[in-house]
């Protein structure tokens, strides 16, 4: 449901706008300077003068059963998850976004990883701890995460660890070709991705923290003579994780807008550099795909949490 | 209230009664919201700090044209003998600081970057308030809406929030810009641009507020002193704007002054990207993304915008901290 509403919705922003506008999708396709037999010929093949519902059925046909793009004599036939191919390079889409997809995920994945341990422990220990030191020091440098933008913190950290002190090489490698210099490459985006996330999440862990450290149960279970770290790590964080979990559900999803400006950033070839250059290049079937990779990402992420949920929260299993 | 007392005419003893009952009703209710709110404000340090700093910024933005004025060069200006002709960065240390340019100049073409980073504020500022105004306007009366009908009402719009908040919004963003004409409603150039970011961070932004306030209203509605009102025979209109909204300033003050900052740091994402406003028009953004290609020879290029974007966050994040806390009923300070 969701991924036909995202995939219309752009659709109808390269569609209708520029039609509403004035301006042409094949003309995008082939250029300004291009003749006119040119600019037909290209609208016959990929059948830019159908209605536009007519083209949205056959772009979601074609990524369950493939398509056939005719020119004349020659049919290109463009198998299952079909894509289309990009306006300006003519590639097949697909191929792209596998490509891009690992790099992505592993920045998603190690980004996370480091956000929920730091901005978790950083949380609990300004909530037990609060009012001293820790706890100050804690939530300046939280409030300062949130305040700092990706691109400002990532150039930052590029003139400073990778220029100024030559400590790292941020070309990228994948994991599969040389795993040291996977590594090394993605340090850096790793950290700074993580930092203004783990920020949030200390605020939210701090404040969730304190209001359950004063519930009734936390002093029944003191009472009980449990030791302090089986209060807080049995019965005081197992209440925290809702909270958390919901922030991580949405944050998951929208993980993609943070990877475009990483991306960005530190020139890492991922889906969000690879949407932000064909946005640029007004390439189309490029633009559709990755917004649909994103959707879907928005859907998974949703789907992990509802599960996690049930894991963590006993209630929900119940009802 | 002593003057009552000298006054014999009975008449005029009553009326005096009434003007009297009135004043302290006023008192009272002044003192709940806001008086109390601005005695806690003003206890909280770090917030008013925030404050000051936010106060300090809009009077940069709106007197930028005399700031620069008298302090520095147009922002459109170029001063290329400023510039190394070799390697295309200031002459000078510290990105060509000096007191004749404050904050250094561009690279390649030598332009103020003070001057810039003044009227880079204006966009901001312009874009982060305009873009709060339009979420809050909307998810009031869709959040009113949804929690005080329910219904297929309420379910309509919860499902289309949820949507919303679930859309990959920055990639939809500059697509959106990417695609649409230089020129709209008669309006050109910057103003456009201006135009397109206010409506869609500010469309992008409404299902925040319109969530609080749902939840607000739904628990507010079924509240003694509503049914009091619609025994009363009171009209929905009055309902929904005499009764329901006053009790949502509170939750929607607290909302829109968190939402700013976040709106800023959206509007320079969006500036980096090339999807902000054109330039030459300056921006916060729009200058860090220059800096990209500088930032080994030039860091000074990359750290006065990227300061000045911290700042500005860092310093509406402290107030509104503090207006919440200030404005929380359960705050202990």
């Amino acid at each position: 449901m969701m991924l036909l509403v995202v995939m219309l919705t752009t659709f109808a922003i390269f569609f209708v706008i520029p039609k509403w506008a004035g301006t042409d999708p094949a003309l995008l396709f082939v250029g300004k300077q291009a003749d006119p037999a040119a600019i037909e010929g290209i609208r016959e093949k990929l059948g830019l003068g159908d209605p536009v519902l007519l083209q949205f059925w056959h772009f979601v046909e074609g990524i369950f059963v493939g398509r056939d793009y005719s020119s004349g004599p020659d049919v290109i036939h463009c198998s299952a998850p079909c894509f289309g191919y990009s306006f300006r390079t003519e590639q097949a889409v697909w191929p792209q976004l596998t490509e891009a997809m690992p790099v992505t995920l592993s920045l998603a994945a190690g980004a996370c990883l480091l956000w929920l341990i730091g901005g978790i422990s950083a949380g609990v220990v300004s909530a037990l701890r609060r009012g001293t030191i820790w706890d100050r020091a804690a939530m300046t440098v939280a409030l300062a995460g949130v305040s700092l933008p990706i691109y400002f913190t990532g150039l930052l950290s590029l003139a400073v660890f990778s220029y100024q002190l030559d400590w790292v090489n941020v070309d990228y490698q994948p994991l599969t070709s040389d795993p040291g210099k996977w590594l090394e490459s993605l340090v850096l985006p790793w950290v700074t991705l993580a930092f203004l996330y783990a920020a949030m999440y200390a605020r939210l862990t701090r404040a969730t923290m304190l209001e359950i450290m004063g519930e009734d149960y936390i002093r029944t279970a003191r009472a009980k003579g449990l030791k302090e770290r089986v209060v807080i790590s049995r019965h005081a964080m197992r209440s925290t994780w809702t909270p958390i979990l919901t922030l991580l559900g949405l944050d998951l999803g929208a993980l993609l807008g943070g990877a475009v400006l990483t991306e960005s950033t530190y020139n890492l070839p991922g889906l969000g550099r690879l949407a932000v250059n064909a946005i640029n290049e007004k390439d189309l079937p490029v633009i559709l795909g990755v917004t649909l990779i994103a959707a879907m990402f928005i859907v998974v992420a949703n789907l992990l949490v509802d599960l996690l949920y049930a894991v963590i929260d006993p209630r929900v299993r119940l009802g | 209230m002593t003057a009552p007392m000298h006054d014999t005419s009975a008449a005029a003893d009553t009326a005096a009664v009434d003007v009297a009952a009135d004043v302290v009703k006023a008192s009272v209710e002044g003192r709940s919201l806001r008086q109390i709110a601005w005695k806690r404000l003003k206890r909280d340090k770090l917030a008013l700090a925030g404050g000051i700093i936010v106060l300090f910024l809009v009077l940069v933005a709106i007197f930028a044209p005399l700031i620069v004025g008298w302090l520095g060069h147009p922002p459109n200006e170029f001063h290329e003998d400023q510039i190394d002709p070799l390697f295309g960065t200031p002459k000078g240390d510290m990105g060509g600081m000096s007191s004749d340019f404050l904050f250094g100049v561009e690279p390649k073409n030598g332009r103020d970057v003070f001057s810039r980073v003044i009227y880079g504020a204006r966009i901001s500022l312009l874009v982060a308030f305009l873009a709060a105004l339009v979420a809050v306007v909307l998810g009031t009366i869709f959040g009113i809406i949804a929690g005080y009908f329910g219904g297929w009402i309420d379910t309509v719009i919860s499902r289309v929030m949820d949507m919303l908040l679930a859309f990959p919004q920055l990639l939809f963003i500059i697509s959106l810009v990417s695609v649409l004409p230089n020129d709209l409603l008669g309006l050109t150039g910057s103003g456009v641009r201006i135009l397109v970011l206010v409506s869609v961070i500010g469309f992008f932004g409404w299902p925040y507020v319109g969530r609080i306030v749902r939840g607000q209203t739904l628990s507010l509605r079924e509240k003694e002193y509503i049914e009091a009102a619609r025994s009363l025979g009171a009209g929905r209109r009055y309902i929904l704007f005499k009764e329901l909204l006053p009790n949502l300033v509170a939750p929607i003050t607290v909302y829109t002054t968190l939402m700013i900052p976040t709106n800023i740091l959206t509007e320079a994402a969006l500036s980096f990207l090339g999807a902000g406003v054109k330039p030459p028009t300056a921006s916060w953004g729009q200058m860090l993304s220059k800096a990209v290609s500088f930032y080994e020879d030039d860091p000074m290029f990359m750290i006065i915008p990227g300061a000045a974007i911290f700042i500005t966050v860092m310093a509406f994040n402290l107030f509104g901290d503090g207006v919440r806390d200030a404005l929380d009923p359960k705050g202990t300070r």
